[in-house]
């Protein structure tokens, strides 16, 4: 089985080591230039196939992941929950193995189960990127978060980042701790008591009650959805409570004692967590992490695929 | 047995050689319109670098630069795997109709040049591609030749020839290591 300096499988940040994440964005930074050609396209993975296996709605996630593919020259294949014969009942073990055995190399998963992407890496031998399963983790969300804050701030080291809003259920805010604390940033997050996680603190990671002290400490603030059925669950009173105290407003932003990078990896909730000219204004980032999120997908695809040791070796000889 | 090491060029022969090569590509293209000079990451950017500059003293015009890396063009991402460092890609220039001067350190196996071939191809159609090396060690394995040579090696399949430039390592040499010596 091939195994890359990433090994078979990306399913989360959390057991990354730095230097495997600084690889990726290292990478990334030369694919930006490829989306500004005339002709998108490298024949780097010409001849792989690629499933996007797609459990949970999603646009930005599977568009980004189809053009990082298509821009590699990979073979893609799209498959949504929906006229699938997962709604038939089919498991999802059964689904990833009859794809594999139509020879496929790689697979792509949204799941809303977290530990889904693991359970499906350990069964198929194809590598396994995850898209985002449940509430654990959304790497190549995190790298792209990682990637765009480099480029704006030069070094993480040291740099505060607070993450803002319904940490508890994200999967993006973990994939952004443990990515953020591996390359050495100093951590915070903000949000009602009810949707951050218990004993967060003991990560290292600052909590900020109010968001006017997030303003006040951080460099950067990534912004998070509200999942709007969160309201239903009993999280948070209403959405004008929440956006009158949580919100990122123009007003509260410009009390700010230095410039801030915002983030938000939407689909946002304009005048809920974030303000629509905080968004579009002049320290928004939120369209770089777009694109960044295609040069950073294909670091990650490139970075999987091939290197069979023993051909290597049969080469060399 | 420990593998030996012995100098080719030193760093005067090579800057004896690079001027040579400069002059060389203007005599074939009878000058230096529409010429651009595309180096190939890493140490044929460097080289192309200062051959442009020269070309530039001597004539008194631009030479417009790129650089090229071929790494996702290569043919071997099935066997040997990921480069682990993806060099940038600089092409400002169009280069349709133009007249580009691919420079590398060494030419050997030509794989990288078949590469460097396939990625121009995506970014234009030049009025022609010439080839600028500063070492062919010969042991082609596709039909691929220069049409500048700065100096020609028969090396050994063993032995391996390291260009050395000054700016990333701190001198210019040209290396021949292991294999029969030299």
């Amino acid at each position: 089985m091939t195994s890359s300096a990433l090994g078979k499988d990306l399913l989360g940040l959390e057991h990354l080591g730095a230097g495997q994440i600084r690889l990726i964005l290292d990478t990334a930074e030369p694919f930006k230039e490829i989306s500004l050609r005339a002709i998108k396209k490298v024949p780097t993975l010409r001849g792989s196939t690629i499933v996007n296996l797609f459990f949970e709605a999603s646009t930005r996630t599977r568009i980004s992941f189809e053009f990082a593919e298509k821009r590699l020259s990979a073979d893609t294949v799209n498959v949504a929950v929906s006229g699938s014969s997962v709604s038939k009942g089919e498991t999802l073990v059964d689904t990833a193995r009859n794809l594999e055995a139509m020879k496929i190399d790689m697979v792509v998963i949204r799941h809303g189960a977290s530990g889904a992407a693991r359970f499906l890496a350990e069964r198929i031998e194809s590598n396994v990127i995850n898209a985002g399963d449940g509430t654990h983790e959304h790497p190549t969300q995190g790298l792209l978060d990682l990637l765009t804050l480099r480029d704006r701030l030069g070094t993480l080291e040291g740099k505060r980042v607070c993450i803002c809003g319904d940490v508890l259920h994200s999967r993006v805010a973990r994939s952004n701790l443990w990515g953020l604390l591996k390359l050495g940033a100093e951590v915070a997050v903000c949000g009602p008591r009810s949707l951050l996680p218990n004993a967060i603190d003991e990560m290292g990671v600052t909590v900020f009650r109010r968001i006017e002290e997030a303003i006040e400490w951080a460099d950067a603030l990534n912004i998070l959805r509200l999942q709007l059925e969160r309201m239903q669950g009993g999280y948070i009173p209403s959405l004008r409570e929440y956006n009158r105290v949580f919100g990122v407003t123009r007003e509260k932003l410009d009390r700010a004692p230095r410039d801030l990078i915002i983030m938000h990896p939407g689909p946002m909730n304009r005048g809920v967590e974030i303000d629509s000219d905080v968004a579009d204004g002049p320290h928004s980032v939120i369209l770089e992490q777009v694109t960044n999120g295609v040069a950073v997908r294909m670091a990650v695809l490139y970075l999987l695929a091939g290197g069979n040791p023993e051909l290597a070796e049969a080469a060399k000889g | 047995m420990p593998s030996s090491s012995s100098t080719v060029l030193n760093a005067q022969a090579v800057g004896r050689t690079l001027r040579r090569m400069a002059d060389e590509i203007v005599e074939l293209f009878d000058g230096t319109d529409g010429v651009i000079l595309i180096g190939i990451q890493r140490r044929g950017v460097q080289l192309s670098n200062r051959i442009a500059l020269l070309i530039e003293e001597r004539e008194e015009s631009k030479i417009p630069r790129g650089s090229l890396d071929i790494t996702l063009y290569r043919d071997d991402l099935q066997t040997v795997g990921p480069r682990p460092v993806v060099g940038k890609t600089e092409l400002p220039w169009s280069i349709d109709g133009k007249r580009v001067v691919i420079v590398d350190d060494v030419l050997y196996t030509g794989r990288t040049i078949r590469a460097a071939l396939d990625e121009l191809a995506d970014f234009g159609r030049p009025a022609r591609i010439a080839l600028a090396v500063l070492v062919d060690r010969g042991g082609r394995e596709l039909p691929i030749h220069a049409d500048i040579v700065g100096k020609r090696l028969d090396a050994s399949p063993k032995a391996r020839v390291d260009v050395l430039v000054e700016e990333l390592d701190g001198e210019d040499a040209v290396k021949l290591v292991g294999g029969d010596g030299a």
